[in-house]
C-alpha cells in the first residue's frame, strides 16, 4: 500500500495537478480572451502596484481594519505553502524519485508551521459558523474545500510525532496530500492559481482605465 | 445552499409585479443561459472560480451596516442570491427567484465598486450585478421608472422626454437670466470648433435649469470659447447603463461622442455628474470596444480645478462656515478626482471639512447606479439603507454638503430631510457663482 501511494499514485497526482493547473490557466485566458477587453485594460505598472498592495501585509486599508484576520490569513497561506515545499523528508522523497533536491528548513521550525495551518483552519472554520455573512453563504463545499486543505497537515502532524499507528498514518498522510494536490484545479481552490490574475486585473482596470487605486 | 432569509416591506412596481407574470420557465432558461454563454466570459468565470466565501466585502457595504449589518445585505449575499444560483442550476429558476434578482440588482446595490475594493481577490462584484441586471433587462423585469428613463432615451435620445423645443427654449431662457448677472453671457449653440461642447443630463434643462445659467455665466468670467449642441446629443445621462439595456446603452454613448466630433471641439466639458462621467468615459466606451472617447472628456471638478489653479476665476469671497463634500463614487473612487475636488473646495470655502472615510473609501449615497430613478416606490429602503451617510455627515457639523454629482444630490437631500441634519445641499457651480469674482467689465 505504501508503495503504492508513495509511487504511481504521487506521481499521478503531481501529474494532475500540474497539467490540470495549466489546462484550468489556459481555459482563463481563452475565457479572458472572449471577454475581449481584458487584455487591452492589462498593464504591468498597474498589476504590480496592486499586488505590492495587497501581498505585503498590512499594506491597504482595509487589512489594517482587520489586524487579527490578516494576521491569521497571512500566516496561514505562508505556513501552508512554505511548510511542505521545504520539509526535509519530502525533499528526501523527491530526491530519491527524480534526483532533484533543494534547500530545507528545520523540522522543528516546519513542526510549528503546521500548528499554524491547522490553528488557521481552526479560525477559519469558527469563521465559518459564528459569523452571521459567512454562514449564510456556506454550504457543504466549503466545509469540504477546508478539510482538504487541513488533513494533510493533521496526518502529517501526527505521523512525524508518531503519534499512533505510524504506518497507516503516513499512508493517509500521502493520500491526503495527493488529494489536496488533485482538488486545487478543480475546486475553488484554485483560487491559488487565480489570484494573481484576478488582483492585476482589478489594479489594471482601477489604474489604467479609472485612474485610481484598488487598495 | 439554502436561500437568505429575507425581511423586506412590500413594494409595489408595476413593472415587476406584471412582468412576472410573463415570466416563463422555458424564457427565464433561454435568457440567463443566452447571457451566461454568449455576453459574460472570463472575468465571470474566474470570479465565481475563486470567491472562496469569505464574506470580507460585507463591511464595505453601506447597505449592509446601515441595515444593523442585515447578512441580506451583504455584497456576497447578492451573489449568492441571484447569480450563483442562475449558473449552478444552468438557468432553471423560476419566476420568483428574478424578481428578487431584479429587486436585489436594481434597488439593493448602487454598483458603486466599494466592495471590489475590500475582496482580497479583487472580484469586481458590481460587474457580477450589472450582469443580473442585465438578465432583467432581457426579461422585461426592470423597475417601471428606471425602464420609463430607458423609454426615454431610446425615443429621443435624452433621459427625460425633453423635446427639441424645449430644449433651445430653456437655453434661451437661462441664457437670459445670466445675463441679469453678466449682461454679455451667452449660451452659443451649434459653434463649430469651439475649444469645448458642454454636455449635460436630461434632469438638468427639467428640473434644475439655473444650473445651465450658472455655467453661462462661469464660461463668460472664465474667458472660456465653448458651445452647445442645439440637437439630440446634448445629454451625456445613460440610465440604460443601469438598466441592462446596453444596445441602448450604446447609441446614446455613441450620439454624445458623435456630437462633439461634429461640433469639431476639442474636449467635452461635462456637468457635475457621476453615473453620466462613467457612462461616456469608461463603461460606454469598454462596451463600444474603445480604449477612450475619442474626443477628450473633462469632468466639472477637473475643468474647475483649472480655471482655479490657473487663476482664470477668481475668488472675492470664500463661503462661511463648515462645509463638507460628498465624493461621488464613479468620479473619485472609479477616477481618482479625490484630491482635485479638495483644491477646488479649499479654494472657495473658508472651513472645508472633510468626511471620515474620504476618497475612494466614501460610502455612496445610495441613489447612484440607477438606484433613485428606480423611483418612489423604493425610495424609503434607499434612504434608511444608508444611515452611515447620515452619520457621516453629521460628524461633520457643516451647514452645507456639497454634490458634485446629480444622484448623490438628489441622494444627499433625500438623506438630510429624512434623518433632519439641517444642511443645505448644493452643487459647486452654485457655490462658486456666489464666491467668484465677477470683474468689473462684466457686470450688469
Amino acid at each position: 500500500m505504501y508503495e503504492f501511494v508513495r509511487g504511481p499514485l504521487a506521481l499521478i497526482a503531481f501529474i494532475i495537478f500540474f497539467a490540470g493547473s495549466i489546462y484550468r490557466i489556459a481555459y482563463m485566458l481563452k475565457g479572458a480572451k472572449k471577454d475581449k477587453i481584458v487584455f487591452s485594460h492589462m498593464s504591468w505598472k498597474h498589476s504590480l502596484a496592486s499586488l505590492v498592495h495587497w501581498l505585503i501585509p498590512f499594506n491597504n486599508q482595509y487589512m489594517r481594519r482587520r489586524p487579527i484576520f490578516t494576521v491569521v490569513t497571512f500566516a496561514f497561506h505562508i505556513c501552508l505553502v512554505i511548510g511542505p515545499l521545504l520539509l526535509l523528508g519530502h525533499v528526501m522523497l523527491i530526491q530519491e524519485s527524480w534526483n532533484i533536491s533543494w534547500w530545507t528548513l528545520s523540522e522543528t521550525l516546519v513542526d510549528w508551521m503546521t500548528v499554524v495551518v491547522i490553528a488557521g483552519a481552526a479560525f477559519f472554520l469558527y469563521r465559518r459558523l459564528s459569523d452571521p455573512v459567512v454562514k449564510n453563504v456556506t454550504d457543504s463545499s466549503d466545509y469540504i474545500l477546508l478539510a482538504i486543505t487541513v488533513l494533510p497537515f493533521i496526518t502529517g502532524f501526527v505521523a512525524y510525532h508518531q503519534l499512533f499507528a505510524y504506518k497507516t498514518m503516513l499512508i493517509i498522510h500521502i493520500l491526503a496530500g495527493e488529494i489536496m494536490l488533485i482538488a486545487i484545479p478543480f475546486t475553488r481552490l484554485s483560487h491559488m492559481l487565480f489570484f494573481a490574475f484576478t488582483r492585476t486585473y482589478y489594479g489594471s482596470e482601477s489604474g489604467l482605465v479609472r485612474h485610481s487605486k484598488d487598495w | 445552499m439554502k436561500p437568505t432569509v429575507v425581511k423586506r416591506d412590500l413594494v409595489e412596481d408595476y413593472a415587476i409585479d406584471e412582468g412576472v407574470k410573463k415570466l416563463t420557465p422555458e424564457r427565464i432558461e433561454k435568457v440567463v443561459n443566452d447571457v451566461i454563454d454568449n455576453e459574460t466570459a472570463g472575468r465571470l468565470w474566474t470570479y465565481l472560480n475563486t470567491c472562496i466565501h469569505c464574506g470580507l466585502c460585507a463591511e464595505a457595504c453601506q447597505w449592509y451596516i446601515s441595515n444593523d449589518r442585515d447578512v441580506s445585505y451583504a455584497p456576497v449575499t447578492k451573489v449568492k442570491d441571484t447569480i450563483w444560483p442562475m449558473i449552478e442550476k444552468k438557468g432553471k429558476v423560476d419566476a420568483e427567484f428574478i424578481k428578487r434578482a431584479a429587486v436585489i440588482s436594481f434597488t439593493e446595490c448602487s454598483v458603486c465598486r466599494r466592495c471590489g475594493m475590500y475582496c482580497p481577490f479583487g472580484i469586481d462584484i458590481a460587474y457580477m450585478l450589472l450582469m443580473v441586471r442585465r438578465i432583467c433587462a432581457r426579461l422585461d423585469m426592470v423597475p417601471l421608472y428606471l425602464q420609463d428613463t430607458v423609454h426615454s432615451h431610446a425615443a429621443t435620445m435624452n433621459q427625460m422626454w425633453v423635446k427639441p423645443d424645449e430644449w433651445i427654449d430653456t437655453l434661451q431662457w437661462q441664457e437670459e437670466e445670466a445675463q441679469g448677472y453678466v449682461p454679455t453671457s451667452r449660451i452659443p449653440l451649434e459653434k463649430e470648433g469651439a475649444e469645448i461642447m458642454y454636455s449635460v443630463i436630461g434632469p438638468e434643462p427639467k428640473f434644475l435649469a439655473q444650473l445651465l445659467g450658472n455655467i453661462s455665466v462661469i464660461m463668460k468670467v472664465a474667458d472660456q470659447d465653448w458651445t452647445m449642441p442645439a440637437y439630440a446629443g446634448w445629454d451625456n445621462s445613460n440610465m440604460a447603463m443601469y438598466s441592462g439595456d446596453f444596445e441602448v446603452m450604446a447609441r446614446v454613448e455613441r450620439l454624445h461622442h458623435e456630437t462633439a466630433q461634429r461640433l469639431k471641439v476639442k474636449k467635452i466639458v461635462m456637468g457635475e455628474c457621476g453615473h453620466a462621467f462613467r457612462g461616456a468615459e469608461y463603461d460606454g466606451p469598454t462596451w463600444l470596444g474603445w480604449m477612450s472617447p475619442p474626443i477628450p472628456l473633462i469632468h466639472a471638478i477637473e475643468f474647475y480645478e483649472e480655471l482655479l489653479r490657473t487663476g482664470r476665476i477668481k475668488i472675492a469671497k470664500k463661503i462661511e462656515g463648515p462645509v463638507t463634500v460628498q465624493d461621488p463614487c464613479n468620479v473619485v473612487r472609479n477616477r481618482g478626482l479625490g484630491d482635485k475636488l479638495r483644491y477646488i473646495m479649499n479654494a472657495v470655502c473658508e472651513d472645508f471639512v472633510d468626511v471620515s472615510p474620504n476618497k475612494r473609501f466614501n460610502y455612496c449615497c445610495n441613489a447612484g447606479g440607477g438606484v433613485i430613478n428606480c423611483g418612489p416606490p423604493w425610495k424609503k429602503k434607499r434612504v434608511e439603507g444608508n444611515r452611515i451617510k447620515a452619520e457621516q455627515l453629521k460628524r461633520t457639523g457643516a451647514h452645507t454638503v456639497v454634490t458634485p454629482c446629480h444622484n448623490c444630490h438628489s441622494g444627499i437631500e433625500d438623506i438630510v430631510d429624512t434623518f433632519k441634519l439641517g444642511m443645505h445641499v448644493k452643487f459647486f457651480s452654485e457655490l462658486l457663482i456666489e464666491a467668484m469674482d465677477i470683474p468689473a467689465n462684466l457686470k450688469a
